[in-house]
């Protein structure tokens, strides 16, 4: 049996919560507000620290890079210092493991607001082929809902929030309720005309960046171009940010557990969830915090490494999984990346062109795969410009001589004048794709290793398959095509059938979900239509787990938009008494 | 203060480094200083700041290593009529602290200013920072144009380059640097499009039905209102 130690904490746990909430990413903070505010009494516990990009001790915006002694490099944090993710794919005393041949890298980030502080702010919307593929194409399975039940929920999201966009008709690209967009930058300009001359759809891009104002509590952006070190004003959306403090502003009965790392959830005679054990990283103690409803929304993988660790005579496997299929079902999106040098921009006067933090134009998958070698599609993003010099920057800085007949190396006043001829004259193009859900893509409880809390860890089993492979030697010809048609030069060479066509490693492009998916049939899902687990009804899981198939778009619209429904969905049930 | 005693003082005391900066000012002439490393001030978390703590306290490069690299600093980036050279610009510290930081850096650099006297000993009797200037830019000339240069010298190809990036990027990521690139962001600002003569210089144009979708940045200030159908009415 636990042992528990007597102290404030345990005072505290005493209390019994309506919800106890693990996890403040982008599921659980939307679950605080909603729940909070229908008047009920919430426990958020977070793995992580406090968060506020407004703190002048966490805030990285505006920063120098020279106020940085590594100038802003990516060896401490992996997207470089000055970006708001505190953790990565590796963490000290927080290990995971992967099966012989198989490799899957895992990105955490723990502290309020989660991976929802640093993200690209892409904000789509599933579209109704998202929820109906295994219809389509006959792989992979449907979801149990239709982007008719998401629909009202995207549509208050947008307006909760705040993305902007445009109407486009798109028939798999729902259009919602846009603020604005920002015009295209230079480089931009020349991908739209190289994307339109080889036929690839382009628009403009859909942000959850406030390039127009929808309340009196957040700011407007004022285009720094730095949205992954979160808004100061709070003019991108990040889950502490937009909702969890508004939700504490309204008045809600919320209480913040920071720094607790959820080991199981409990659970009584009758196996009903009762609440959470978790291990405070302040005291290395455990800790106990009894809840009527547990809302898990601590990432996929996360959340399903609790419940296979809630282990009981009543869940013998792992809470909620007399199906099996608890930690199955994993994917990531596809990822494939070229550069290009384009000729035509260089010698660049400069101006201030941060923009936004993230491109002002987006490639929504535009073909029918009845005519390809692969099945699902996939988007691009783009980069480029004038932006801000860190560590790499000059970095062999006149290579691109090779193309216009000069002699590479050198040094004095012509370096000077090659890295000033070249800044600003290179763009790139990454693919990020649908990658088919398969059962034997899965995560599960290692059972020889602990982390430093001795919570037995996660040990991953991924592999990708020619549908995934084919998918990136398509990325890389449509790159070159693009590159070719906007005068460019591309660079490196295009990875072959060895290098997975340059397939990014699973995990690489975080947005891996379905370990918790979501079916009508109890034995072949481990949650219902609301998130629910159907073995247990009184736990729920709002982030990326319940995701039966991944679309070709980031996930975090959709995790929002379906734990808005699931908590609405919580709130009647406790007023009906059936949970 | 001096700053290596601020971080001594740190790591002893354990007192919040916020206390000890606001308690020694600057003075002008040492604003050169600001543009250092301000530890601790970019939004650390205590992990970090322990971590930047540790290293800005200890040495790799000895004083001669150190003397080497201030001369290679200047031959690679020396001051313009309107730029400060690398070594103006605090490179020779960047570099100490890089190699101490991602310390894959370490034995190709230290070596490679081995490689350095050690050709400059057989070509001339003297290590590179006693050779003569003209001395000097003939070894560069020998290891600075990778295409140009003899296989016997290969290492030094690959010590000059990794040194020559190092420096570049300490560079750029300075104030001087960057007035000397001209990037202009990284303020408060409004974006509304590519100004019309870099359009013209680069031969584009907006796509005049695009643009009529863009934010109209007069009323970026007003509270966004929508139709039924999603039409953006305010």
């Amino acid at each position: 049996m636990k042992a528990y130690f007597l102290t404030m904490q345990i005072k505290e746990s005493s209390k019994v919560y309506d919800v106890v909430i693990v996890g403040s990413g982008a599921g659980g903070g939307m679950a605080t507000k909603v729940l909070s505010e229908a008047g009920l009494k919430v426990a958020v516990v977070e793995a992580g620290p406090y968060f506020d990009p407004a703190d002048p001790a966490q805030r990285t915006q505006l920063k120098w890079p020279w106020e940085s002694p590594r100038r802003g490099a990516s060896n401490i944090r992996p997207f470089g210092d000055f970006d708001s993710a505190y953790g990565g794919w590796e963490i000290d005393g927080e290990p995971y493991t992967s099966t012989e041949g198989t490799k899957f890298d895992w990105f955490r980030s723990h502290m309020l607001g989660g991976r929802t502080n640093h993200w690209g702010r892409i904000s789509l919307r599933f579209g109704p082929k998202d929820f109906k593929r295994r219809s389509i194409d006959g792989l992979g399975d449907d979801w149990p809902i239709s982007y008719e039940d998401v629909k009202p929920y995207y549509d208050k999201v947008d307006k909760l929030i705040g993305v902007f966009g445009t109407k486009e008709n798109i028939p798999n690209e729902p259009d919602g309720f846009f603020l604005p967009p920002p015009k295209p930058r230079l480089h931009e300009l020349f991908l739209i005309k190289g994307a339109k001359k080889v036929g690839v759809t382009v628009i403009p891009s859909r942000l959850s960046m406030l390039t127009k104002r929808i309340n009196e509590d957040r700011g407007v952006c004022f285009y720094c171009g730095q949205c992954s070190r979160a808004c100061s004003v709070y003019a991108d959306f990040s889950a502490g940010t937009c909702l969890i403090f508004p939700a504490q502003k309204a008045g809600g009965q919320i209480d913040l557990y920071v720094n607790s790392m959820v080991r199981e959830v409990l659970t009584n005679d009758e196996g009903k969830a009762t609440g959470v054990s978790y291990i405070s990283k302040d005291d290395r103690k455990e800790y106990e915090l009894k809840g009527k409803v547990v809302v898990l929304a601590a990432s996929a993988c996360s959340s399903a490494r609790i419940l296979l660790n809630s282990k009981s005579k009543q869940h013998p496997g792992g809470l909620g999984n007399s199906s099996g299929v608890i930690g199955k079902y994993l994917h990531d999106s596809t990822g494939a990346s070229r550069a290009a040098f384009i000729p035509d921009l260089m010698n660049r006067d400069t101006y201030n062109e941060d923009g936004v933090g993230g491109a002002h134009i987006y490639f929504p998958w535009w073909l029918d795969n009845a005519k390809l070698d692969f099945p699902r599609g996939y988007h691009m993003e783009v980069w480029g410009g004038l932006g801000m010099p860190s560590y790499g920057f000059g970095f062999n800085p006149n290579d691109l001589n090779e193309y216009i007949g000069e002699k590479v190396g050198g040094y004095g006043d012509q370096l000077r004048k090659d890295v000033k001829k070249f800044y600003g004259s290179v763009v790139g193009i990454s693919g990020r794709g649908e990658c088919i859900a398969r059962e034997d893509n899965y995560c599960e409880i290692d059972p020889n290793v602990v982390d430093e809390y001795g919570i037995p860890v996660l040990r991953f089993n991924y592999t990708w398959s020619d549908h995934e492979r084919n998918q990136a030697k398509h990325m890389h010809e449509t790159f070159e095509k693009i590159f070719d048609a906007m005068g460019g030069v591309t660079l490196g060479t295009r990875p072959g059938k060895e290098r997975d066509y340059g397939l990014a490693t699973p995990g690489r492009i975080i947005h891996e979900v379905g370990t918790t998916r979501m079916g009508n049939d109890p034995k072949k899902s481990a949650t219902n239509r609301y998130q629910q687990l159907h073995d247990v009804d009184n736990v729920f899981v709002v982030d990326g787990g319940p995701f039966v198939s991944q679309a070709d778009k980031n996930p975090t619209w959709t995790i929002l938009a379906l734990s808005w429904r699931t908590s609405d969905h919580i709130i009647d049930q406790l007023k009906k008494r059936n949970i | 203060m001096d700053r290596r005693d601020t971080l001594k003082s740190l790591l002893i005391g354990g007192i919040g480094s916020g206390l000890i900066l606001t308690g020694c000012q600057p003075s002008p002439e040492e604003k050169t200083l600001l543009e250092k490393p301000s530890e601790n001030q970019y939004g650390r978390t205590e992990k970090e700041k322990a971590h930047d703590a540790k290293l800005l306290g200890e040495k790799f490069f000895n004083d001669h290593e150190l003397a080497t690299i201030a001369v290679l600093c200047d031959l690679i980036l020396p001051a313009t009529s309107t730029a400060g050279s690398a070594t103006d610009a605090g490179v020779p510290e960047f570099i100490e602290f890089i190699v101490k930081d991602i310390t894959y850096h370490q034995t190709p650099i230290r070596g490679g200013l081995m490689w350095l006297d050690n050709r400059t000993n057989k070509q001339f009797d003297k290590n590179f920072i006693s050779c003569s200037a003209s001395q000097q830019k003939q070894l560069m000339d020998e290891i600075a144009w990778p295409d140009d240069a003899k296989p016997e010298v290969e290492q030094g190809v690959r010590f000059f380059t990794q040194m020559r990036n190092l420096v570049l990027t300490g560079y750029y990521t300075t104030r001087m640097g960057i007035d000397d690139l001209g990037y202009k962001g990284n303020m408060p600002n409004v974006w509304d499009g590519v100004p019309q003569e870099v359009l013209d210089k680069h031969g584009v144009a907006y796509d005049p039905e695009w643009l009529a979708k863009c934010v109209d940045q007069e009323k970026r200030t007003t509270i966004a209102q929508w139709d039924d159908e999603g039409n953006l009415i305010s």
